[in-house]
């Protein structure tokens, strides 16, 4: 503001509650004119805030608060669209599938997912990683010869390392041969958090 | 959606979280409460879809207050059919649900100027826009945005600081 701050200062402001009926109503008719390319929330779980965002097509990106959720979001628009909004409601059902992951009642995600940011080799061991199942691990060389490429163990590690949907998608059941645990996306003690949640169920 | 490497435009999210309570204020001034909902709805909506051509570095909130303005020459012309919306029951309750405070007078003198006042009222003083933006918006001369934001000002000065001594 420039001047006559004595002036407009004193004009009403809009009450929090409809401001955020109003950005919540952008959010939805956004959605209903095709115009909602990525929708985003953030759900707290015991490994943290993760940040969930969905193009039209499915799951896109979970992010750990690690990753710096700012920094995932300008990504996002860099890589997918710019027409990124908060829109929690778009996010409903992966939300309570997380929940209910996190809470020992769902063992396998049955959300519509998008890989558009995940390409080649690491796309192949992503889909690999879907098939590990829950409670179940397996080494980093296993999952090379899986995905077609035996000799790969470090780019299964790069894959594991650069997965857009950590949890939903395992890499957390990725392990060392020698049975140490080995790097993690959301770090190692969010792996071994996964782990152990995991084995005890 | 196709971008030059290297040329970045930051989630709409944060263009809303920058600027849409500027905005508000703005359709607020210019269309009074009852409209001013749905003139940022319409802007906004607007705004996101034309968002992915704007050209990175332009400035922004002129931008989006120009999608504004245009909505409210729409509102205005549709208003005028309708009764005038300050001539309302001073402590009916706001659009929001509460009622509105003791400073709901300014807005309803602000309501009271004629359009071009009123616009080059807000645009300069609540969008935070140059004169030389506030022209272009109203059409004519930075000479005359400045007199109409300077005699609604005037204006205002003389409504407002009256009710508050009466």
């Amino acid at each position: 503001m420039t001047a006559h701050d004595d002036l407009f200062g004193s004009l009403p402001e809009i009450h929090e509650d409809a401001y955020a009926r109003l950005r919540s109503g952008l959010a939805e008719r956004a959605a209903g004119d095709g115009l909602l390319d990525v929708a985003y929330r953030t759900v707290d779980t015991p490994v943290g805030a993760l940040l969930l965002a969905a193009t039209p097509l499915g799951l896109v990106r979970v992010a750990y608060a690690r990753e710096d959720h700012d920094a995932v979001l300008t990504r996002l628009s860099d890589l997918v669209s710019p027409r990124v909004l908060h829109a929690p409601a778009r996010l409903d059902a992966a939300a309570r599938e997380l929940d209910e992951y996190f809470a020992g009642r769902r063992q396998r995600f049955d959300l519509p997912l998008d890989f558009q940011l995940s390409h080649g080799f690491r796309r192949a061991v992503l889909s690999h990683l879907r098939e590990i199942g829950y409670g179940r691990t397996e080494s980093y060389s296993v999952v090379a010869a899986a995905a077609g490429s035996p000799g790969a163990v470090r780019a299964v590690g790069t894959a594991c390392a650069t997965n857009p949907l950590p949890v939903v998608v395992p890499c957390h059941r990725v392990v060392r041969s020698d049975g140490s645990l080995g790097r993690y996306v959301g770090g190692a003690g969010a792996k071994q958090a996964l782990l152990a949640m995991e084995s005890a169920a | 959606m196709a971008r030059l490497p290297g040329v970045s435009l930051p989630p709409f999210e944060s263009v809303v979280a920058e600027h849409g309570r500027a905005v508000f204020r703005v359709c607020r001034a210019v269309l009074g409460p009852q409209d001013a909902e749905d003139a940022w709805s319409e802007t906004f909506l607007a705004a996101l879809k034309a968002y992915p051509t704007i050209r990175p570095g332009s400035d922004v909130r002129a931008w989006l207050v120009t999608i504004a303005h245009r909505k409210a020459i729409d509102g205005y012309r549709a208003g005028r059919r309708r009764p005038v919306p300050t001539d309302e029951i001073p402590d009916r309750a706001g659009v929001d649900g509460v009622p509105d405070g003791p400073d709901q007078a300014l807005g309803e003198a602000l309501g009271a100027l004629p359009f071009k006042q009123r616009a080059a009222v807000a645009y300069r003083y609540l969008a935070d826009l140059s004169y030389r933006d506030v022209a272009g918006l109203l059409g004519g001369t930075e000479a005359a945005a400045r007199r109409s934001a300077a005699d609604g000002v005037a204006a205002l000065r003389r409504t407002y600081q009256q009710e508050e001594t009466s």
